[in-house]
């Protein structure tokens, strides 16, 4: 019986099978469903970690503690978690321990498009890169064997178009996998310089061994089918290049590190001219250059961006794709970015924080989107975690002065994964700035997990709630402050007096996202034709339910879901909540 | 001969189960299936859209632009926006609803006032209704997904007792019968 799944579920399936026990990670799209999915196998022990690097390194040792294991992320968590991975590459492993990482071509949602690839080869860590659902979960599986041959973590590339896409995947029983003996072996489990040196030279040697695995095994497949033109590719753009160039002949790999140069020669060998099709960096393209096989790749296709089907057709038949709408200047057509959702909580309070014109060092999450207009409050946004660290660096930059028109924002989970050892940094190193924490209650964007600041663990179950006004005071934060932000005007004369304040202070800014099922909003705002003047005030806090259509304002019923933060903003009485 | 189905629309507006409808009726009519869906920031209020493919073999998950054999399009703007996919001979069916996008609510740009007329113009087999008020008077704004794709399971060669087993599996428990009700209204709509 085949089930069609996410990617991301048939990774989480193939945990299951391989008789995983412990999964620990920290959410993030495109690799999110994988440890939601996880969760629902009751065989699985799963958690929310804090961050992508706590999240590995739990992992890690439960393998060296003989549980198979297993941690996911996205591309950028393993910068986070890059210190163990580099590291885990020389301890090896016990129990099987695989690591999945997902890569965002196109930035669909990401600040950056880093080729994950190259952490693979900087930390010399095997990696497979399936392209479909049943090689998701047929790789998964694979991986813990590996893991287990070679004594090394394994890591799995997925990218976005991998891991949102379902396939048809077939399913089979869980493998009876018994923990593991531990022994005690301080030369192989504590990485000092004497047992590190030692390492390294298996390492190397593990790479070798690696290499002439990836020449014998069918996780890399040689097909000819022509002499005259071929491909090789991995991932997504294997099924690209596969359904553009359906004659030609083509090497998939399946491991994408290391790269078995005499493999690359037996293909090479056989195909007279050879397109390389990658997405992102010419990270197989260099490793063909290096060994002196002729192949085109990035000269005609770009390094930037996802990959298609019409893209590859076009860089090397040049043909155009059929278009209804030639003539037609699409260029016209208004672009629709992301807004936050009718009834955010975060809107109230960049509302506020744009009439006061701050400065706002930002972070990641769904209220990034503030930067945008209307409500145009966020001046940068780094990583997970910058929020905090940033309002420092202004502030040691432009001097306690320039604190009075200045705050950093952060999530409630984001302040959690990295917040607060920036936050440290300020009280420790006597700066004065005003951090605001968006509290709403869950990590919003990745669709909504639970974290340490909400109470409840990855299946809703009570956990202990960390509170944050006693950690602030706990590191020596004496200004704590919460506020409502729907109550715009409080919220405005709270954050003033905080900024003019020459000390750190914390504000919480409590409501939850507003998609919480727990949160009820109720009838829609109706607009008082008499009472309003036209000012569009309303319009500034830029919700999706209101524009100015036919001279006045309108609100979309259809999208209004009653918060009221309108109701708020309108000084003129002319925004009235209907109940239902 | 693989088919391919675009869903276009705003985040929020249930393209993504829509999707998933599609992908739930054609696997259980034995075919090769890939359903591609977007998730994260793209989905808050964003454009949005999501493919299925379906037939003997499916390799990419992405839709080739120009091939699409059908493109839902859950708003105006969306349904002009994602018209490229269309392949020579393609089905356009479009709500139409208007839902304006942050940069014509803040006055940068207007929101096209032919839209409908430009693609009818254009694309010979396009039909477009007001899904949104047919939703409503099935009883929930919710179900705009299941009248638009119950106008396109009309023209499709699944059966339609194929359609509402899979409407049955994948709308929520409580909304089944809501949505069955949307749906027929969709499927019978202009007969």
């Amino acid at each position: 019986m085949k089930q069609l799944l996410l990617a991301n579920e048939a990774v989480a399936r193939g945990l299951y099978e391989a008789g995983v026990t412990v999964v620990s990670s920290y959410p993030g799209t495109p690799s999110t469903e994988i440890t939601e999915t996880a969760s629902k196998y009751k065989e699985i022990y799963t958690e929310w970690a804090p961050n992508e690097k706590v999240a590995l390194e739990v992992a890690a040792t439960a393998a060296i503690a003989g549980a198979r294991s297993f941690c996911a992320m996205k591309h950028v968590g393993l910068n986070v978690a890059a210190d163990p991975l580099f590291t885990m590459s020389y301890i090896g492993v016990n129990a099987g321990f695989v690591i999945a990482v997902a890569d965002d071509p196109g930035m669909h949602s990401s600040q950056n498009e880093q080729d994950s690839r190259y952490y693979a080869q900087a930390a010399k860590i095997i990696m497979l890169e399936p392209s479909d659902s049943q090689e998701a979960k047929d790789f998964t599986k694979r991986a813990y064997e590996i893991s287990e041959q070679f004594d090394t973590p394994v890591l799995i590339r997925l990218s976005t178009r991998v891991s949102h896409s379902q396939s048809l995947t077939s399913l089979e029983d869980r493998a009876d996998v018994q923990l593991k003996n531990y022994v005690k072996n301080p030369q192989k489990n504590v990485m000092m310089p004497a047992m590190a040196r030692v390492k390294h030279e298996i390492v190397e040697n593990r790479i070798k061994m690696q290499k002439e695995f990836a020449l014998s095994t069918d996780l890399n497949q040689i097909c000819i089918k022509n002499e005259k033109i071929g491909f090789i590719s991995s991932g997504i753009a294997f099924q690209y290049a596969l359904e553009a160039m359906p004659d030609a002949s083509y090497l998939k790999l399946g491991i994408v590190y290391p790269i078995s140069e005499d493999l690359l020669r037996k293909f090479a060998s056989s195909v007279e001219k050879i397109y390389v099709i990658e997405e992102l960096e010419p990270v197989i393209e260099t490793a063909c250059k290096a060994c002196g096989i002729q192949v085109i790749g990035k000269e005609v296709l770009p390094i930037t961006g996802e990959y298609s089907v019409e893209l590859i057709r076009n860089r090397i038949f040049g043909t155009k794709p059929f278009s209804y709408m030639d003539g037609y200047d699409m260029s016209k057509v208004p672009k629709r970015p992301p807004v936050m959702c009718p009834g955010c909580p975060h809107r109230g309070l960049f509302h506020a924080l744009n009439k006061l014109k701050l400065t706002v060092t930002g972070d990641i999450g769904c209220y990034t989107l503030a930067a945008l207009e209307p409500l145009s409050s966020m001046d940068t946004s780094i990583c997970m975690g910058s929020g905090i660290s940033s309002l420092h660096g202004f502030n040691k930059a432009r001097g306690d002065e320039y604190m009075k028109k200045c705050v950093g924002v952060i999530g409630d989970s984001t302040f959690i994964h990295s917040g607060i050892t920036g936050l440290i940094d300020i009280v420790y190193n006597k700066g004065v700035g005003t951090v605001i924490v968006l509290d709403n209650s869950i990590t919003g964007m990745t669709g909504h997990q639970n974290n340490p600041l909400n109470g409840l663990d990855i299946s809703g179950n009570p956990a202990k709630q960390i509170d944050l006004v006693l950690l602030a005071k706990s590191i020596g934060i004496e200004r704590v402050r919460i506020i409502d932000p729907f109550d715009v005007d409080e919220s405005v004369r709270v954050i003033k007096e905080e900024v003019n304040t020459m000390e750190p202070s914390l504000i919480i800014a409590r409501r939850p996202c507003a998609l919480l099922k727990t949160v009820k909003y109720r009838g829609l705002v109706v607009v008082d034709r008499e009472k309003c003047i036209k000012c569009k005030a309303c319009m500034s806090i830029g919700c999706p339910a209101i524009s100015f259509k036919n001279k006045q304002i309108e609100i979309d019923a259809s999208l209004c879901n009653g918060c009221g933060l309108c109701v708020n903003v309108c000084k003129f009485g002319a925004l009235n909540k209907k109940e239902e | 001969m693989v088919k391919s189905i675009v869903i276009a629309g705003v985040g929020g507006q249930g393209t993504l189960l829509a999707s998933r409808l599609i992908g739930e009726a054609v696997t259980s009519e034995g075919y090769d299936v890939k359903v591609s869906e977007v998730h994260g920031m793209a989905q808050r209020g964003g454009s949005v859209i999501t493919y299925v493919r379906y037939g003997e073999k499916v390799l990419s998950p992405i839709i080739p632009l120009g091939e699409a054999d059908v493109l839902v399009a859950f708003e105006q703007l969306e349904a002009l926006r994602w018209s490229n996919y269309l392949k020579k001979g393609g089905l356009l069916i479009s709500n139409t609803q208007k839902i304006d996008p942050m940069p014509v609510i803040t006055s940068k740009v207007e929101y096209p006032n032919d839209i409908v007329r430009v693609l009818s113009e254009k694309i010979e087999n396009s039909y477009f209704l007001d899904a949104l008020e047919i939703a409503k008077k099935a009883g929930s704004v919710k179900t705009v997904n299941s009248v638009l794709i119950g106008r396109m399971a009309r023209d499709s060669e699944i059966k339609k007792t194929t359609w509402l087993q899979a409407l049955e599996k994948t709308a929520p428990p409580k909304f089944i019968d809501i949505n069955i009700k949307a749906f027929e209204a969709g499927y019978n709509y202009g007969i």
